[in-house]
């Protein structure tokens, strides 16, 4: 087996009993980029120097057996800020930007010994589901190439598929940590609201945005999430409460456990049947694994589209308003005026798909427009999370497809908008009540991965990782790679 | 004059915490450029706010001071617009559920007293500093950016510019008392900008008003609207229209100048912060900074008059601040008389301090030490020309113990008359002609003979009892 | 139609952006489409439904009032492409009186 098909645990054995080295492990990674990078196109900056440093360091100081992570390498979305290294979220708007400051996530990895590798590609701003709204490069899907890896972590999502990394961080304000691990065929973990710092993470739409790992496995999921999780001081959204540690329990099975399935998500017209009949057939067998799947509402659900548009997009409008040509990031040459730099600056140094956003998001807080958007948007998201409570009164989770369609041809939507609005529907709704979700691979349609969403209670992530663990160790989906030009 | 004169104040008052109202830098002026700045003031890609506590408390106590019902379930909103000083392009701000609301305070104009409903104190963040240059650039200084504000927002219940600055005057002597600002205008920590507009007497609605700014005074206050008064009112009579205008004070002319007319409101776009969840202010939390709050300048008033029986005028002086409210009790708790401390403190004390430039406690004297030598003066060992030399050493230099200190300097009267009889009888016998003329009932030379004791004994006898004693000698010769 | 080019022009005037003016026609179509989609809320029925405009119900937490600098001055200079004397340098500003504070 080559260096990169370990699971982290099984590196972290071999680097306690000696057989690798987190050198070795390291230059694997960056020598397997070299390799398939060419055709994958995931990474924006790559931090070789600094990460073999970091590992010639672990390797000196010796490996802490208890540290599980330690010497072992990450990936890292490009909108969350890495002091000294540039920090771009995609956009031209921040192409030479070099962060003064490290975010939250990023220094409790290096606390847990993890070695950053780089930073991965993205739609600008997390904006998009394909990752084609990114500024700099197109990140190809290793199923397919022609494909979308999905979005707006897309980076993320492909360099763990392409086996470039054994884990990555996203940020999933929509979805977008669980579209791409749905159309790449791994593990991608949208955490409860407020269970992982959002300092440091490039703001897209505040109240609903949070940062979760991408995996192979259920396990380094986990595994992950344990070292990034926790209060903190310097996030006021940040959860107070206890962090426990996700693996705990993980293998204890499904056996009497409750799921609901919400029948608006099933709606098969709307989806491609290859996607329907995987999760139905993951259904089944978690039927066979001793669970009892149990039919719910979500009455709710058909508005989770226009609230979500009018929230983050009016977030987005205000958190967006810091970059002004002033402090850092582009600026407009030539300019004459204030009101010129601002204007040229920012007309210049954002994407088209970040100004539309920015519009929808400006005027729906608009006077005059604030109380028919984003105040009764705001309205709509407390019925929405009603709709989640009361489910969850009477199961343990719910199970639904994670997209409507498995990965799309690159350049196939991108000039509809509204299209690709739409294809968010199954993963908004999550994001608005805050409760946590997993998406994990259940089958192919098409010959492309389909994922499923496992969606929890509030702070139960515990219960998603066990029932996903049940499922994937009952299944080999997770086992299989994509087999694409210069990935094998 | 046929019109009615309508404004209300919006006051900024900037608290004095140690570190800013959402990220820890000094929240404290007279810094190098931007050193007092982290990646929070500069808004910085990904960084959050966080609510420092004491903020939270003095907007309270500011707000409780002033009359106003604590909003128990408060939030904070984003209100945004683009400035260079305004680093996020959003100042986070209160809109809808402000700290206090609905308070009052009660002024006096040429002596009517009156009350000014208060609609709302808010919390916010104060913006960095832009310097314009000549050279067609500006400059931005983030070291104030993030500094705690209250804004204190008035009825338009003032009716004159007297009133206004009547308003203005109380309400920095409330703030002042608490402790929570040191509500100076003219270091900024006290900023004001003024609604006025005019009415026909008699008429319901208000006129056009114009926002006044750039009042960086209380003069400027008073002039300033003082002449809004005359443009608006000389406009209506002339028939034209009142536009919505932001004016700004000129100083150099006294004038206000347009700086440009609102098109309908400006669109700040509030909306909830989301990076902040809402507040919650329990009873407890509201109830100790009811109990901490001091008592304040008009309840001082009345108890100084009342139960220390010291004239209204001083009552007016002792409370213009809290420094010399509280350094007038301290005396008197030391056992001074009341009112000899009220005229020490109003005369010798208040020169002291405005030809120094200083505040009492940039001073050494205590309280202690002042009613210990009042007390002195009181009971004859130090003579009131003496006391002038003691005060000054004890405003220099402090003292704990005057007694001792006049004793140590030989200050004190000579007022015992086995010490003074001496002294008293060889000036009687060197000036015979001087008992002569004192029987004769010339009475001036009594004057003549206590000079000469005085003299002898270099200032330090104690002249009530050399005049008693002196007599006394005269009558047995 | 739920907007027209004017009110695209006044919220790109919001937003310190602009469009080219042959991009406007275009733009505000596909905006409007968008509008449309998200004005489907006016079907729900929102009486007396709280909003809900965080991501967490808890209440926020506070911070004591301590200071500390965390960070140089020359750190922060770091990404501004103006500066002179500590200060940042941007175009002359003209105070009309919009700002904040």
């Amino acid at each position: 087996m080559a260096i990169l098909d370990y699971t982290l645990e099984e590196l972290h054995e071999r680097l306690v009993n000696g057989e690798l080295s987190s050198v070795q492990i390291i230059e694997a990674v960056y020598d397997k980029i070299d390799e398939t990078e060419a055709n994958v196109g995931a990474f924006l900056a790559l931090n070789k120097e600094e990460a073999l440093k970091h590992a010639r360091m672990v390797d000196e100081n010796g490996i802490d057996p208890n540290n599980i992570l330690s010497g072992l390498p990450i990936g890292i979305k490009d909108n969350i800020v890495t002091k000294g290294l540039t920090t771009t979220a995609a956009s031209k708007m921040l192409e030479d930007f070099v962060p003064v400051y490290d975010a939250t996530v990023v220094e409790k990895l290096a606390k847990a010994g993890m070695v950053s590798i780089g930073k991965l590609n993205m739609d600008e701003f997390a904006m998009g589901g394909s990752t084609e709204n990114s500024a700099f490069k197109v990140t190809r899907n290793p199923w397919d190439l022609s494909k979308v890896p999905g979005g707006s972590s897309g980076g993320s999502a492909a360099a763990v598929a392409a086996g470039q990394v054994p884990v990555s961080l996203g940020s999933d304000t929509g979805g977008s940590i669980r579209e791409p691990a749905a159309f790449t065929g791994i593990v991608g973990m949208k955490p409860t609201y407020g269970r992982v710092s959002r300092y440091g993470l490039i703001a897209f739409g505040s109240s609903l945005d949070q940062i979760g790992p991408f995996s192979r496995t259920v396990k380094d999921n986990a595994l992950v999430l344990n070292a990034i999780s926790g209060y903190d001081q310097r996030d006021s959204t940040s959860y107070k409460g206890e962090t426990p540690d996700f693996t705990d329990g993980i293998e204890k099975g499904v056996k009497g456990m409750r799921i609901g399935v919400p029948k608006e998500y099933f709606n098969e017209d709307a989806k491609e049947k290859g996607i329907v009949d995987s999760v139905r057939a993951a259904l089944k067998k978690y039927e066979e694994l001793g669970a009892e799947i149990v039919e719910v509402s979500l009455p709710h659900s058909k508005y989770g589209i226009p609230a979500y548009y009018i929230i983050a997009s009016s977030e987005a409008s205000s958190n967006l308003q810091r970059f002004d040509g002033i402090r850092y990031g582009y600026r407009a040459d030539n300019v004459n005026s204030l009101e010129e730099l601002y204007v040229k600056s920012r007309s210049e140094g954002f994407g088209l798909e970040v100004k539309r956003r920015i519009m929808l998001g400006t005027f729906s807080l608009s006077a005059g427009f604030y109380d028919a958007h984003f105040k009764k948007a705001a309205q709509a998201r407390t019925l929405i999370r009603q709709d989640f409570e009361k489910v969850f009164e009477e199961v343990d989770f719910l199970v639904a497809p994670t997209t409507t369609t498995t990965a799309f041809d690159i350049g196939g939507k991108i000039e509809d908008p509204l299209a690709m609005y739409m294809a968010d529907i199954l993963t908004v709704p999550v994001n608005l009540a805050g409760v946590p979700s997993v998406s994990i691979p259940c089958g192919f349609s098409n010959n492309m991965p389909v994922g499923m969403q496992l969606i929890g209670k509030h702070f139960d992530e515990q219960t998603l990782y066990r029932a996903a663990y049940a499922y994937e160790q009952a299944t080999d989906f997770h086992k299989q790679r994509p087999n694409f030009k210069g990935g094998k | 004059m046929n019109f009615e004169t309508i404004i209300g104040l919006e006051i900024h008052v900037e608290l004095k915490t140690n570190s800013k109202m959402f990220s820890p830098s000094p929240a404290h002026f007279g810094a190098e450029p931007n050193t007092n700045t982290n990646v929070i003031d500069w808004g910085y890609p990904g960084v959050l706010p966080v609510v420092n506590e004491r903020a939270i408390e003095f907007g309270m106590k500011a707000a409780l001071a002033l009359n106003c019902t604590i909003t128990q379930d408060t939030k904070f909103d984003r209100k945004n617009y683009f400035y260079p000083d305004n680093p996020k392009a959003y100042q986070i701000s209160q809109f809808d559920r402000p700290i206090g609301h609905d308070g009052w305070i009660e002024i006096e104009v040429n002596g009517e007293k009156k009350k000014i409903r208060i609609e709302r104190v808010h919390l916010e963040e104060d913006a960095g500093k832009n310097t314009h240059g000549s050279d067609g650039y500006s400059y931005v200084d983030l070291n104030r950016q993030g500094t705690p504000l209250i804004e204190i927002v008035s009825e338009a219940d003032m009716r004159s510019p007297e009133e206004a600055y009547a308003y203005l005057e109380a309400v920095k002597q409330i703030v002042q008392f608490t402790g929570v600002s040191d509500v100076k205008m003219e270091e900024g920590s006290m900023r004001c900008d003024a609604n006025i507009s005019l009415r026909p007497f008699g008429q319901k609605e208000f006129g056009t008003k114009s926002e006044l700014k750039n009042l960086n005074s209380f003069n400027f206050v008073r002039k300033g609207l003082a002449h809004e008064v005359e443009r608006q009112e000389r406009e209506l009579i002339a028939g034209r229209e009142l536009m919505q205008e932001t004016r700004r004070y000129d100083e150099t002319t006294g004038k206000t100048i347009l700086m440009r007319v609102k098109e309908g409101s400006s669109d700040y776009r509030y909306f909830p912060e989301p990076d902040i969840p809402n507040l919650l202010i329990e009873d407890e939390w509201i109830e100790k900074v009811r109990q901490s709050l001091p008592e304040m300048p008009k309840e001082r008033r009345t108890r100084y008059v009342e139960e220390l029986g010291i004239p209204e005028y001083d009552a007016e002086v002792l409370t213009s601040s809290r420094e010399m409210s509280d350094f007038f009790e301290g005396t008197v708790s030391h056992g001074a008389d009341p009112k000899q401390v009220s005229n020490w403190l109003m005369g010798e004390v208040s020169a002291y301090l405005n030809s120094e430039k200083l505040s009492f406690s940039e001073t050494a004297l205590t309280p202690k030490a002042l009613a210990e030598m009042i007390n002195l003066i009181a009971d004859g060992t130090i003579s009131s020309k003496i006391a002038k030399k003691v005060f000054r050493e004890l405003i220099t230099n402090g003292s704990n113990n005057v007694e001792a200190l006049v004793e140590e300097k030989g200050w004190a009267q000579l007022s015992d008359p086995s010490k003074l009889l001496p002294v008293i009888n060889e000036t009687l016998d060197q000036n015979e002609q001087s008992i002569e003329d004192y029987k004769n009932g010339r009475d001036r030379a009594i004057g003549f003979l206590v000079g000469q004791i005085m003299k002898k004994t270099r200032g330090q006898a104690n002249p009530g009892v050399v005049n008693k004693l002196l007599k006394e000698e005269i009558e047995k010769r | 139609m739920a907007i027209n080019e004017e009110t695209v022009k006044h919220v790109a005037k919001l937003a310190k952006l602009e469009f080219k003016e042959e991009d406007i026609h275009d733009f505000t179509e596909e905006i409007d489409k968008i509008i449309q989609m998200v004005e489907q809320l006016e079907d729900l029925d929102t009486q007396g439904v709280e909003g809900t405009f965080h991501g967490i119900t808890h209440h926020s937490v506070v911070r004591k009032d301590e200071s500390k600098l965390e960070i140089d001055r020359e750190e922060l200079f770091k990404n501004v492409k103006t500066k002179q004397d500590g200060f940042i340098k941007v175009p002359a500003i003209m105070d009309n009186g919009e700002s904040g504070a």
